[in-house]
């Protein structure tokens, strides 16, 4: 139970980087950084204790070897949140770039009072 | 400017013969995605890695003459669609969307598992094109924009 | 040693790692200190037991770290000391984070122990992977051939948030030309 409560603790400091960071570039960080504990914590609840990663070796009985090999499936949907991930990261670095571009800081304190 | 040259000549020559070993590194992981870890995913990243190898070495303006980006963003798309396509092939011959309808073949062999392969190597093609296409168009931003820093 | 020992030593290296990344006022730093953090991420997926994750997030890991420090060379900026208002926001939220963390307790203490999962679907996929499929990497079969849909929603939103990244980036407003003009 103590790695579910560490890894919580790692979202909980990514939470706490998007509320009080006011750089734009930081707050890019504790996002990239809540993407990883929420990974991680669902890649905690399919460890089996001694068990193999789930690939089919040539020599071995089939029937006997699943019996320890560790849960595939939330292995897949981790899969598709890692490539997304990416996605979101590099729309939010664009999005960054042109508020640059067009308010010269990246201090959103400033931005809010730009207008136009 | 100068950096819009490339590198010095050693990185140049090592480039021009371990960029092929990463080419190649990429397909194998890309072609045993079924028997092996790895997959279309992490197959396409390692050949964008390698087309940003060129760039990083080469500068800005050999990419420009020498690779195609039209043509990079043209098969990005329509992989995309073989994808569909695949879809629709699976409900008509085998009942489902995306169906596995080839043949399934012996374990461990490397043509076996029916339409795992094809699609192992449409996600790499896709992947790895949409990533070099993004950070190239983040490398040209950077040029236009110099003069109003 | 087990591997929870492990486990625990990684994260707490990520958990000082992330606070650094967030604390350190030179963004270079910063953003080299989220490296570190993906790359424990990716080490613990070799622990449990997943080299797939580890592969892929290594290398979609890096990629993130390109972009990041392309953003980074923007020229200077000047961010100014944190105002009275804003040291009280930061305590409240310290605060607010703590009172989550000692009421969360009690849920995982309702959760399954570390090291036994339950199983119930993935029973059927561990062993009929090899028959149906004819694939020996039954975390492949399963994105690939039980569940191809996810994949292709996967792929579209790639597709859609790589094609909006590069709209942004090329759009051009109409002011921002007659600013270049009066500045160069």
């Amino acid at each position: 139970m103590t790695v579910y409560l560490l890894c919580f603790v790692l979202l909980l400091v990514g939470i706490y980087g998007v509320l009080t960071k006011r750089d734009l570039i930081k707050m890019i960080l504790s996002l990239g950084i809540m993407g990883y504990a929420a990974n991680l914590m669902i890649i905690l609840f399919a460890y089996k204790d001694g068990a193999m990663y789930a690939i089919l070796t040539k020599g071995a009985d089939p029937q006997q070897v699943v019996q320890q090999m560790v849960d595939p499936l939330p292995q897949a949907l981790i899969l598709t949140s890692i490539v997304i991930e990416l996605g979101i990261t590099a729309m939010l670095v664009a999005l960054a770039i042109r508020l640059y571009e067009k308010y010269k800081t990246f201090d959103i304190t400033k931005i809010r009072r730009l207008s136009g | 400017m100068k950096h819009n040259t490339g590198m010095t000549l050693i990185v140049r020559t090592v480039t021009r013969v371990s960029v092929w070993l990463i080419f190649l590194y990429g397909m194998y992981i890309i072609l045993h995605g079924h028997l092996s870890p790895g997959g279309g995913f992490a197959g396409g990243v390692i050949i964008a890695l390698g087309f940003l190898n060129i760039l990083l070495a080469y500068g800005r303006d050999f990419v420009d003459e020498w690779l195609n980006i039209h043509l990079m963003k043209d098969i990005e798309a329509s992989m995309a669609t073989l994808f569909l396509a695949l879809g629709i092939l699976g409900m008509s011959f085998g009942g489902a969307f995306l169906a596995n309808f080839l043949s399934k073949g012996e374990l461990f062999r490397l043509l076996s598992a029916g339409t795992i392969p094809i699609l192992n190597i449409i996600i790499g093609v896709k992947v790895s094109m949409a990533l070099f296409i993004a950070v190239w168009t983040l490398a040209i931003l950077h040029i236009s924009k110099g003069g109003k820093e | 040693m087990p591997v929870e020992t492990w486990l625990i030593f990684i994260l707490s290296f990520m958990i000082v790692g992330s606070i650094a990344a967030l604390e350190i006022k030179d963004l270079l730093s910063s953003i080299i200190a989220i490296g570190v953090v993906g790359l424990g991420v990716s080490v613990s997926f070799l622990f449990l037991q997943a080299p797939d994750l580890a592969i892929v997030q290594f290398l979609f890991e890096i990629f993130a770290l390109i972009i990041l420090i392309r953003a980074y060379l923007r020229g200077a900026y000047h961010v100014k000391e944190p105002s009275k208002s804003h040291q009280i926001l930061i305590a409240v939220s310290i605060l607010v984070l703590a009172v989550v963390f000692v009421l969360s307790i009690q849920v995982f203490k309702a959760l399954p122990e570390f090291g036994q999962p339950l199983m119930e679907t993935s029973r059927y996929y561990l062993q009929n992977a090899a028959n149906e499929t004819g694939a020996a990497n039954i975390v492949t079969s399963i994105i690939l051939d039980y569940r191809a849909y996810d994949t292709l929603g996967e792929v579209t939103v790639l597709f859609t948030a790589i094609l909006g990244a590069l709209m942004i980036l090329h759009l051009k407003s109409p002011r921002q030309t007659t600013e270049g003009g009066d500045e160069a």
